[in-house]
């Protein structure tokens, strides 16, 4: 039985090349801003950018937001669903996955004439509202993933015993929820937050069509205009995920030995 | 319990106290309700009314028929060519590299490896994977300029361009070959070891047991997977987009324009096309999140 494994190698290879060169093609890339010698002028360049700075700063901003508002939305309902009306799950399950049915595209434009300057709620009227309306588009599109993880977390627990624990010892709704539930989906809220964060910060489609200075759409503008800026970005933008997701990993890695 | 659930209904609605705890459950998943219909299903709902709607407001099904214009359906047509390429050869891409971690008896650290790499990239999409291809695959990218100094051949001369149709489908392979791997592998490690010893017992050979047993377990997966990257590269607009800017007559750089400037010159028409792109996700969703039931039926 020496062949399958033969082909899993190759399968290996194979794909460790498609994964590597691009990366290696796009590092070599943001290091040729000064003729004939590789430096790193291309990200000091960039770093310097006023606006790569306020950009960057505006979508960070703005996942943070993403990340409070859709945790207060998801956790409570995700408890209160496991909790009272376990009947309604497949209706919220079914709600949280229309995001990956609907395209982005297709919300933001909705949104565009549902919240224009003359309708009943003039969301993109000023710019205030328009960063409101953006943060929850975001959280539209992290919503099937919060949710799967923060479900997935209430499932590990005991939500009825904590809650009846947590009753007979006195405590009302808000401290149940912010003392007793979500300690315990801590590891589940935190997961979806930095996925969450590396989905938001170089979104570009709702951000370009809301017309908000955020990184992605700052991304494109400098692909359109520069040469090896748009290199060094996308290694800085591939450091960014890998961070969120290492960071998902180190935190998931507690929850996942105390499983096994 | 009764006290309890009155003091949710108190701070909500100030209602009386002393209600059956059963009809006001509801009030708790109240402000989920409202997000939903207020962010998703309303934006979605105006635009699917405004597709069968002229400019004056009145019924018609002339939105509809003018999708069937050649440019339109050409949008649409190139859409459905790069998402289907990029949908299937990233599940058989995915398959031989998921069977590869899971039944491939390698050294153990390269599953973990490849699973989180394959988070990273699944997530790492849009304008930056464009930049990563052009600084790699471009006119003066590493692996075109290498290709022509060390092998004397220029990619670029056999008709290969990456703002094109193969360029756009490489590109898209970047997220969805990960996708496909994250989603395969746990329906991977289902299959049973009896299986395959018992099929061994009655005499299958190895081609046997993948025929007979293995695939017809697994297809509703990879099936149910490949539609999900399919609807997954079909809504995509922003790797596009930062890839070949506005030249590749993709249906959602077609409805970008038009949401920017009305390129159609009808909005009626736009919301038509929007409502046609939400019908081709909606089905392959759909028939993934069936096949998905149908599949956990073994993998337990």
């Amino acid at each position: 039985m020496t062949r399958p494994r033969f082909g899993s190698w190759l399968a290996i290879v194979l794909g460790a090349i498609y994964f590597i060169v691009p990366l290696i093609g796009t590092f070599e890339f943001s290091l040729r801003m000064r003729r004939g010698v590789y430096s790193f002028d291309a990200y000091a360049v960039v770093f310097g950018d006023p606006r790569f700075q306020a950009t960057f700063l505006y979508s960070t901003f703005l996942a943070i937001i993403t990340i409070i508002l859709g945790t207060v939305l998801i956790v409570p309902t995700a408890y209160w669903i496991q909790l009272r009306l376990p009947k309604l799950r497949p209706v919220v399950e079914f709600i949280t996955l229309l995001p990956l049915v609907i395209p982005a595209i297709v919300i933001v434009f909705g949104y565009l004439h549902l919240y224009n300057s003359s309708s009943f709620l003039p969301l993109t009227a000023s710019s205030r509202t328009t960063d409101l309306l953006l943060a929850f588009s975001y959280v539209t599109l992290a919503m099937p993933y919060m949710y799967r993880a923060v479900d997935t977390g209430l499932r590990a627990i005991d939500v009825r015993s904590l809650t009846e624990a947590a009753q007979s010892l006195g405590a009302g709704w808000g401290r149940i929820l912010f003392r007793v539930i979500f300690p315990n989906v801590r590891v589940a809220v935190l997961s979806g937050a930095f996925l969450t964060f590396a989905i938001v910060i170089g979104e570009f489609t709702m951000a370009s069509l809301l017309d908000r200075p955020a990184f992605g759409p700052y991304l494109q503008l400098m692909g359109a205009n520069r040469a090896y800026e748009p290199s060094a970005l996308a290694i800085i933008a591939f450091a960014v995920t890998w961070a969120c997701m290492g960071l998902i990993q180190l935190f998931g890695r507690g929850a996942r030995t105390a499983r096994r | 319990m009764t006290e309890n659930v009155d003091a949710v209904v108190t701070d909500a609605l100030t209602a009386p106290r002393r209600l059956s705890s059963i009809s006001w459950s509801w009030v708790g998943v109240v402000p989920f309700f409202l997000f939903a219909l207020l962010f998703l299903i309303l934006p979605t709902g105006y635009l699917l009314v405004g597709s069968f709607q002229d400019a004056a407001g009145k019924f018609t099904l002339a939105n509809i028929g003018n999708l069937f214009t050649p440019s339109i359906l050409h949008a649409y047509w190139i859409s459905i060519e790069v998402s289907l390429a990029s949908s299937i050869t990233g599940a058989i891409a995915g398959f031989f590299l998921a069977y590869a971690v899971v039944l491939g008896r390698l050294p153990p650290w390269i599953r973990p490896t490849l699973m989180t790499f394959s988070g990273v990239a699944s997530n790492f999409a849009g304008i930056p994977l464009a930049f990563a291809f052009l600084a790699t695959l471009g006119r003066t990218g590493l692996v075109t300029t290498l290709l022509i100094k060390y092998v004397g051949f220029n990619i670029y001369s056999t008709g290969f361009n990456l703002l094109s149709f193969w360029g756009l489908t490489l590109t898209y392979l970047y997220f969805q070959i990960p996708l496909m791997v994250l989603i395969l592998t746990p329906a991977l490690d289902g299959l049973k070891r009896e299986w395959r010893e018992a099929a061994e017992i009655l005499g299958a050979s190895n081609l046997d047991y993948w025929r007979r047993v293995a695939l017809p377990v697994l297809w509703p997966s990879i099936l149910g997977t490949t539609l999900l990257l399919f609807a997954n590269s079909f809504g995509a607009v922003a790797t596009a987009y930062g890839l070949t800017g506005s030249s590749l007559n993709i249906v959602t750089i077609l409805l970008y324009a038009q949401i920017r400037g009305d390129v159609l010159h009808d909005q009626n028409l736009g919301y038509a096309l929007a409502l046609g792109m939400i019908i081709i996700t909606g089905l392959s969703n759909a028939g993934y999140i069936w096949l998905r039931a149908r599949g956990e039926r073994w993998l337990r």
